[in-house]
């Protein structure tokens, strides 16, 4: 099943209505069947009673047969490999597989070669992304030089060109006093830091450790690496009064710790991705090095733990994690594989298991992977209000494939869930009001 | 595939124990009692392999491995090609498929790996279309070793059964110990994992060994005491203190075997740290120690796998496909 991606059409003028579409409005917690209107790249009206009397006369009306339409897609954590290493993933190859796979907005980790602690990298990914006209990009900074986690990086200058957030990427900040300083400092510019809580004394190894790595005799990192540098992170708030996002939490600790620490009113947030919540570390049998991540795959327990922090809300975001490698990086001993998997065109369909499980409703899954990532990132898209940009998914629930790593549209194939049967596939993708992508199966489309 | 002497399923490769049944188990070490009277005699020779090609690739510096691989090969008639990795285009950066994908051009009819890395053999092996003979990868399995072991302990116990075998020392750092724990617990035998708490591997008791972090208490009352080599080689950062703590506390020697029954025997996959993880005396107890005579039946049991993988065969997997 085939899309196509439209990067050249022009800017939305005038007025299009989506009718006859189970609408999903994350923010007002609702799904309902009705219409949404667009002029102008915005949304002008949304709701149950919209154009109910049919369909409207004189502008542009798509019949969406009952199928569902949600603000698009957040995603606040995607790596590519533009600039230097282009030859994994381009930032337009990157927005194309980010248009089939729902997302409106990605935000950049800052991760490349070289890596973005200078504004003019910042100012580079905008200007891309305003050629490549295809999903919103933005950026983050680095919160360290080099992401060595010693010097601060210029976050105000960086902040100035545009980054969203401050991150080291997958690179945890071991030093307490180097991310305290950070946390205070960042409050001078109400910035959002970002970290990936990994004890890195105790993160050498290459799989989570347990039975399984015993048995393949491959190093583990210790699951409670995690949630210690997790509750160091939770003093560290507490001492600054800063503002922390805690990335790609996998452990039944690190949940139970941060859901402690949202009790008390700290202000820290986190996300998960979908390989936490919907592998665990047999995904690695036979030395399966696109199952190879950062943080490793954990135990059945802790996925399971997962979803549970997604069902009570202590994971406040679901994110892509995409990060492309290509076969050189891949196709060697396990040891020496390069980790991380790519996650546009699957986020949305590995995350429906959630809904088709009945962990989360749909109005709750669009809350963890588009209106609250808007929020904590303040970027505009994300939700459905009047006069925000029209960016908008229609997707089909039901639609069954398995996943297929010849189909990816990424330039690299690691997908840790390559051959999962799933379930739910994107039919449109709007982006201002103009559809950036359009699956083969959406016939209904515009009166043409 | 007209070997009814043996009733052998054909096995594609060798990677490791984990996995094969005890027929298959028996059946390999059957095979191997075989040769043991033919490398004995002088005449050593026989030519089931005539015309097969098999080659040693190894990774990682190996002696009496390598030695053993292709002096099996030879006293079956094939011809054996030893592959010098440290000094081929492996050090030119050319990847372990590409190396695979290239000696496979050759067609072989077995290859003989050793790696640094685990899973590297398993790896390699889906790459080619012939037989390949795990030699040991990093600290995941060495099956010939534990096939050599089973061969040793069955000849002097007559059986595996019932026995109860202790694996001591640096089992987090060995493959030998992983494919002896699946290939003793799948014919039977009781096991137990004896060393420092640093050098165990995590949740080891879920692979159904009884673990002792103290050798009294460890080699109390067992059959077989099987000691390993320490390996400095692997240990970055401190998992013992020093050489003289780990010797005076796990090393075997007299003291500590008379906590073993009295007809205990004494094994090492070699080569030995004499006065690291064993005394001189214990080694060369001539009585107890059959650390020689491991040696001796490895040569029979590479004899018998190269038999059940390629023995027979009328042409290379690769054009009898």
């Amino acid at each position: 099943m085939s899309g196509k991606v439209f990067r050249t059409a022009p800017p939305h003028t005038g007025s299009t209505a989506y009718i006859n579409a189970r609408i999903i409005d994350p923010t007002a917690d609702q799904e309902y069947l009705g219409s949404i209107l667009i002029s102008d790249g915005k949304i002008a009206d949304f709701g149950p009673n919209l154009f109910a009397s049919g369909a409207p006369y004189g502008i542009e009306s798509i019949d969406c047969g009952g199928l569902h339409l949600a603000p698009g897609i957040v995603d606040a954590r995607a790596h590519t490999g533009e600039p230097g290493e282009e030859h994994k993933e381009t930032l337009e190859s990157a927005g194309i597989a980010a248009a089939a796979g729902g997302i409106t907005s990605m935000v950049l980790l800052p991760d490349n070669e070289p890596p973005f602690d200078d504004a003019s990298l910042i100012e580079f990914v905008a200007r891309r992304a305003r050629q490549i006209k295809l999903t919103n990009m933005y950026a983050y900074g680095a919160l360290t030089v080099g992401l060595e986690g010693k010097e601060l990086a210029e976050m105000g200058l960086l902040a100035e060109a545009g980054a969203v957030a401050f991150t080291d990427a997958d690179h945890p900040v071991g030093n307490a006093q180097v991310l305290r300083r950070a946390l205070y400092y960042a409050k001078a510019f109400d910035a959002l830091i970002v970290h990936l809580p990994q004890e890195p004394t105790l993160s050498g190894g290459h799989m989570s450790s347990g039975e399984m790595s015993t048995r393949l005799g491959l190093a583990g990192n210790p699951p409670l690496a995690e949630v210690m540098m997790v509750e160091r992170d939770i003093r560290l708030v507490q001492m600054t009064g800063g503002c922390l996002h805690l990335s790609k939490i996998s452990t039944a600790e690190s949940v139970e710790a941060l859901a402690r620490a949202k009790d008390r009113g700290l202000n820290i947030t986190c996300d998960t991705a979908p390989p936490y919540f919907a592998l665990n570390d047999l995904a690695v049998g036979d030395y399966r090095t696109f199952g190879k991540l950062v943080p490793p795959l954990r135990s059945e327990k802790d996925r399971r733990a997962i979803i549970e922090g997604l069902k009570s809300g202590v994971i406040d975001a679901i994110v892509s994690d995409h990060r492309p490698q290509d076969q050189e990086s891949k196709r060697v001993p396990f040891a020496q594989a390069e980790p991380g998997g790519i996650g546009l065109e699957t986020l949305l369909p590995v995350s429906l298991e959630l809904v088709h499980n009945k962990q989360l409703t749909l109005p709750q899954l669009f809350q963890r992977l588009s209106s609250t990532p808007a929020r904590l990132f303040k970027l505009p898209g994300g939700k459905l209000a009047k006069g925000a940009p029209a960016d908008l998914i229609v997707f089909d629930t039901d639609y069954a494939w398995k996943v297929d790593r010849d189909v990816f549209l990424s330039k690299t194939k690691n997908s840790p869930f390559d051959e999962k049967p799933v379930q739910g596939r994107v039919m449109a993708t709007v982006l201002a009001g103009r559809t950036i992508y359009r699956n083969d199966g959406f016939v209904s489309a515009a009166a043409a | 595939m007209t070997k009814k002497r043996t009733g052998l399923p054909r096995l594609p490769h060798l990677l490791g124990i984990e996995g094969l049944s005890p027929e298959t188990i028996s059946g390999l070490l059957d095979l191997s009692e075989n040769y043991i009277d033919q490398n004995r005699s002088i005449d050593k020779r026989r030519d089931l392999l005539s015309g097969r090609t098999m080659i040693n690739l190894f990774f990682e510096n190996s002696t009496r491995t390598r030695t053993s691989f292709e002096v099996a090969a030879k006293r079956l008639g094939a011809d054996v090609i030893n592959m010098d990795v440290a000094t081929s285009s492996v050090k030119k950066g050319e990847t372990l498929l590409d190396t695979a994908m290239t000696l496979n051009a050759m067609r072989p009819d077995a290859i003989v790996v050793r790696h640094s890395e685990s899973g590297a053999v398993n790896l390699l092996s889906q790459k080619v279309n012939c037989a390949v003979i795990n030699a040991g990868d990093g600290q995941h399995e060495h099956p010939t070793q534990a096939l050599l072991d089973a061969l040793t302990i069955r000849r002097r116990r007559g059986k595996l059964e019932g026995l109860l075998v202790a694996i001591c020392g640096d089992i987090l750092h060995s493959r030998v110990a992983r494919s002896n724990i699946h290939l003793l617990q799948i014919m039977g035998a009781r096991v137990r994992v004896v060393g420092p708490p640093t050098l165990m591997p995590t949740d080891v008791d879920r692979m159904g060994v009884e673990v002792h972090y103290n050798m009294k208490s460890g080699l109390k009352d067992v059959d077989i005491v099987m000691m390993l080599r320490l390996q400095t080689e692997r240990m970055q950062g401190s998992f013992v203190p020093s050489v003289s703590e780990y010797f005076r506390f796990y090393g075997l020697d007299s003291e500590k075997l008379k906590f073993a029954r009295p007809d205990a025997l004494i094994m090492h996959p070699g080569p030995m740290n004499r006065g690291v993880e064993i005394d001189s005396e214990v080694a060369d107890d001539l009585d107890r120690s059959v650390i020689h005579e491991q040696v001796e039946m490895g040569v029979a049991v590479r004899m018998a796998c190269l038999e059940a993988l390629i023995g027979g065969r009328r042409n290379s997997m690769g054009a009898a496909a």
